[in-house]
């Protein structure tokens, strides 16, 4: 039972930090909830469907089809956060400003919550699919399954749940004046560990060359399926033997992306704002 | 005179092709009552291979291996493949992430 609720904790703590700083960049902004949730519940239901097929997603693509898969929506992430991110490089200041002065709800309805719904739905969807698989094999299989599925699943995911309740909690202590500074750095980081985990598949699937197998390996002092180890992952993109091309995706996302907000971010600030 | 090269040349063509597919080779693993067979594989160092799991029992699994970078379900009764190396001669440990305490195994390179 132990077992499963570690098993499932893994599964659902990346998503789950995800969401928290998913939901905490999307502070402020109106129907963020339904938006996020929605994300979630999406995701949940595609990953069942996923499940269903996933011998038929195997199989496909010269038995790449899984790591295309897993590629391709990592990337359609990386787009999203990059979008919100350099959107909210253009915003954010007036947005941080009407918080504090006008209080909590009142905000302007255009900010790119589908985006952030979108990326959310991706992050459910990846690990959650491997999880329904893993759930469902448990409860059919073995004597005792259902209980050991219900309360290792249960204990699992409020494991998950909670180390992302208190990101997300401690996320919002931060001032309002470097909040959205503060999550717009993690969606910067998220984005560039998501784009190297992109690359390590490219490289399974065989469409890409690692350039340089295992730059280092630090796994002996930090590995990456220890507690420390995961929460760098899902983070800040730590792996602790990395490709070459990983650390090329991650320099590259984290250059463009850094490099559009920084480059908005100047721009925006050429024209005044008005004094009152 | 020139078109006599044709067939030649297409041949050329499809033998440069099918030259990777033959050039790989392909190891099996089988999983069986949560526990990989054989537990210790021998494969070649340096070069592309292709590892087939097949899974023989009714539930999935994950093969999954650090060193070897790769996270993979395998439903139950079914098989997947991978894309490997070319890899440096040592030792690549890997699991069935499902079932840790018994589905345990090594990849020789040499």
């Amino acid at each position: 039972m132990f077992a499963t609720a570690i098993i499932v904790f893994r599964e659902v703590l990346e998503a789950a930090l995800i969401i928290s700083i998913v939901m905490a960049a999307s502070r402020g902004a109106r129907h963020r909830g339904a938006w996020v949730w929605g994300g979630v519940v999406a995701g949940l239901l595609l990953s069942c469907l996923v499940a269903l097929f996933a011998g038929n997603l195997a199989e496909a693509l010269e038995g790449a089809g899984q790591e295309l898969f897993n590629a391709a929506i990592l990337l359609v992430a990386v787009v999203m956060l990059g979008w919100h991110n350099i959107w909210m490089q253009q915003h954010g200041r007036e947005i941080a400003q009407e918080m504090s002065q006008v209080g909590r709800e009142v905000v302007s309805g255009s900010r790119p919550l589908h985006a952030l719904a979108l990326v959310v739905g991706l992050a459910v969807l990846r690990e959650g699919s491997e999880l329904v698989l893993f759930l469902f094999g448990l409860a059919s299989a073995e004597d005792g399954g259902a209980s050991a599925m219900l309360f290792g699943g249960g204990l699992g995911l409020l494991l998950g749940a909670s180390v992302g309740f208190i990101l997300y909690f401690g996320l919002a202590r931060i001032p309002m004046h470097y909040f959205f500074r503060v999550t717009g750095w993690m969606i910067l980081f998220l984005a560039a560990g998501l784009a190297s985990q992109a690359a390590a598949f490219l490289v399974q699937a065989d469409w890409l060359p690692p350039v340089g197998r295992t730059v280092w390996d630090t796994s002996a002092i930090l590995p990456e399926d220890g507690l420390l180890g995961q929460l760098l992952h899902a983070l800040v993109g730590y792996v602790a033997q990395p490709d070459g091309i990983q650390l090329i995706f991650y320099a590259f996302t984290f250059l463009v992306i850094g490099g559009l907000m920084r480059g908005l971010g100047q721009a925006s600030r050429v024209t005044p704002p008005p004094s009152r | 005179m020139t078109h006599n090269f044709r067939p030649v040349f297409v041949f050329a063509l499809l033998s440069l092709l099918a030259a990777p597919l033959i050039a790989e080779e392909s190891f099996t693993l089988t999983i069986k009552d949560h526990q990989y067979q054989p537990a210790e594989l021998q494969v070649p160092a340096k070069q592309k291979f292709k590892l087939v799991v097949k899974n023989e029992d009714a539930t999935p699994e994950e093969f999954e291996s650090k060193p070897l970078k790769r996270e993979k379900i395998v439903k139950g009764g079914s098989q997947i493949i991978m894309n490997l190396g070319p890899l440096e001669p040592g030792t690549y440990e890997f699991v069935g992430e499902f079932h840790e305490d018994t589905a345990k195994g090594t990849l020789i390179a040499r």
